[in-house]
């Protein structure tokens, strides 16, 4: 990855010689397109190996060629035989969509306050919620533990979707704020004036308003909980509970001694495929969720 | 309700008294779900931990347990006398250190190629949100196929150009094994803090820049002097965010070397005790330190960042 400190030096080393714009061009032209290239091989290889790897099957699996000599879709075909992997999918799809519905409904009354009016301790709250999300996940492992006991939620779904809100709130709050605050003013007094309600003015007024910013917030939200494994990993037992990061971990074959990469890369590639796909459509937005999120913190 | 009250509920110049105290009554009763569900699913259950770090409770009697101060911490077998403790929190710190390190240096590099008018950049955007996006156990799950000992590509391409003799055991050499982690975090990570430090760079006045070029500052002196400082305040404020986060590494090490001593971070060391062994007490203790831990650099940060966006105001 040296390339990359090259990038930054490559155009910084001709104008000091104070060339000519038509001499010094391609030189840093080059630096940054040898970078760039470099910088996406290293990004994507990875997802593009594990592709490659998913198709092999048997003695295939041990040549690191990057075209599989025999390309089969048993591994495919395998990962949902031999454990409930759809029943997984369903359970992640699930949790992820109730945290995120929960999580941006309570963000956006909550911004709403925070956003719009001044009252004591909203600088001191919001500095709280900002530290949740600082949080080690393990700090709450035991309390959460027997509050999932209390409710008995213990190895259901339930017990994910309560544990990951911990996760997701702290964000959906803090980015929809910075969002809710740029709104202008007097859709409030026009509200106001049709004598609508809170409730009204922020569902049906800004809800449509902010829907770029609910799509990047809720995105965020989305991958979190998709991606979370530490409560998934905690909170369920049975294999029927299980979400696909904890089912991808937990992979194994009979005999226990080398595990099934082949399986492996096809479970990865099924989860990660429909991921990159929404990242890569919706790019800008995410960047634009992620920034505000953090340009205030 | 007469109307009258309704449109100064939603007005936006200063109120007196009643008006002004019913609009934030209403800002309460908008925020109370949310506070409340984060004190639930939060704050009580830190309350909790800490509480049982005070105990001897075990997951095989819940209910069943006794107040016994401090030993968990400072007992003859207590957390500070652990060495395994000890390692793991040696561990963690390293992990941290370096990763956070490696990872600022290179999405200071992204970002500014990222930063630069191409035609590649929808490219690279697109090419910086895929590691990003990837599930931490997957993108463990596919180094750890291609670090494999035998059979991996990693190996496969040192050997064939001759860079190593013999096959490395990149997660399995308890002198290797946290390097390797590092490394995949680094692949990861460094996206997340190119994006942070893109915002930073996007937010650096054109004018900065032109009165540079007018000047004829060479390129890399404007970089140091002029935006280095400028985006100081947003390079510490993503660090910071990526310090508290690698302090809390679990996903990762805990794929790629389950348990081992070697590599355990201190949120292994904490599952480990509080599951595995079922010593919710002990492990819980464990899970305070960290968090202790956690918030003293998160207020020594926000200490330090007020600073240095005083002294950038300024």
């Amino acid at each position: 990855m040296s390339g990359l400190t090259e990038a930054r030096e490559a155009p910084a080393a001709s104008p000091r010689r104070q060339a000519p714009g038509r001499r010094r061009f391609p030189r840093g032209r080059i630096g940054y397109w040898a970078a760039s290239l470099l910088f996406v091989f290293v990004s994507v290889f990875p997802l593009l190996y594990a592709l490659s790897s998913s198709f092999k099957q048997g003695a295939g699996l041990f040549s690191p060629t990057l075209w599989p000599a025999a390309p089969t879709l048993a591994n495919y075909s395998g990962v949902f035989a031999e454990q409930p992997f759809a029943q997984n999918l369903l359970n992640s799809l699930l949790v992820a969509g109730c945290v995120v519905a929960l999580s941006l409904g309570l963000s956006l009354m909550a911004a709403w306050a925070f956003g719009r009016v001044q009252f004591r301790g909203r600088g001191l709250l919001l500095m709280l919620i900002l530290s949740a999300s600082m949080l080690p996940q393990v700090a709450v492992l035991s309390g959460m533990f027997e509050l999932v006991r209390f409710f008995g939620l213990y190895d259901s779904l339930g017990a994910l979707v309560i544990a990951d809100l911990v996760l997701t709130l702290p964000f959906t709050v803090w980015v929809l704020v910075t969002f809710v605050r740029q709104l202008p003013k007097e859709l409030e007094e026009a509200a106001a004036m049709d004598g609508v309600g809170v409730l009204t003015l922020v569902f049906r007024v800004f809800m449509p308003l902010l829907w770029p910013a609910m799509v990047a917030t809720g995105l965020l939200a989305f991958i979190a909980a998709w991606n979370e494994f530490l409560f998934a990993l905690t909170f369920t037992l049975s294999t029927e509970a299980r979400t696909v990061p904890v089912a991808i971990a937990l992979i194994s074959t009979a005999s226990g001694f080398e595990l099934p990469w082949g399986r492996i890369m096809a479970a990865s590639v099924i989860v990660t495929l429909p991921l990159v796909a929404l990242v890569v459509v919706f790019q800008r937005r995410i960047v634009a969720g992620l920034s505000a999120g953090a340009v205030k913190g | 309700m007469p109307e009258k009250v309704i449109r100064s509920t939603f007005s936006a110049v200063p109120l007196r008294g009643g008006l002004a105290a019913q609009r934030v009554r209403r800002a309460w009763w908008m925020a109370a779900p949310m506070l409340l569900v984060l004190a639930a699913v939060g704050g009580w259950p830190l309350l909790r931990t800490i509480w049982l770090s005070l105990t001897d409770s075990e997951l095989s009697r819940l209910d069943d347990y006794a107040f016994i101060g401090l030993e968990n911490y400072i007992g003859e077998y207590g957390l500070l006398a652990s060495a395994d403790w000890w390692q793991a929190v040696a561990n963690t710190l390293l992990f941290t250190g370096l990763s956070v390190s490696l990872e600022t240096l290179l999405g200071l590099g992204v970002a500014l190629l990222l930063n630069q008018p191409s035609r590649l950049r929808t490219l690279l955007r697109a090419a910086l949100l895929v590691p990003w996006a990837i599930p931490t156990v997957v993108s463990a799950k596919m180094w750890s196929w291609m670090l494999h000992d035998q059979f991996g590509i990693v190996n496969h391409q040192l050997l064939a150009l001759g860079l190593i003799a013999t096959p490395l055991a990149w997660t399995a050499d308890p002198q290797l094994a946290l390097f390797s982690i590092v490394l995949v975090d680094v692949w990861k990570a460094t996206p997340y803090m190119a994006l942070l430090i893109l915002a930073a760079l996007q937010m650096v006045p054109v004018d900065c820049y032109e009165a540079a070029r007018v000047d004829g500052v060479p390129r890399w002196q404007v970089f140091r002097r002029v935006t280095l400082p400028l985006i100081l305040p947003g390079i510490l404020v993503a660090v910071v965010f990526r310090t508290l986060d690698a302090l809390r590494v679990f996903d990762l090490i805990y794929v790629m070397t389950s348990n081992s001593r070697d590599t355990q971070s201190m949120s292994v060391f904490v599952r480990e005790q509080l599951i595995d062994f079922g010593l919710v007490g002990y492990g819980s203790a464990a899970a305070s330190c960290l968090f202790f831990m956690v918030a003293l650099l998160s207020i020594v940060a926000m200490g330090l960042m007020r600073k240095t966006f005083e002294r950038a105001a300024a």
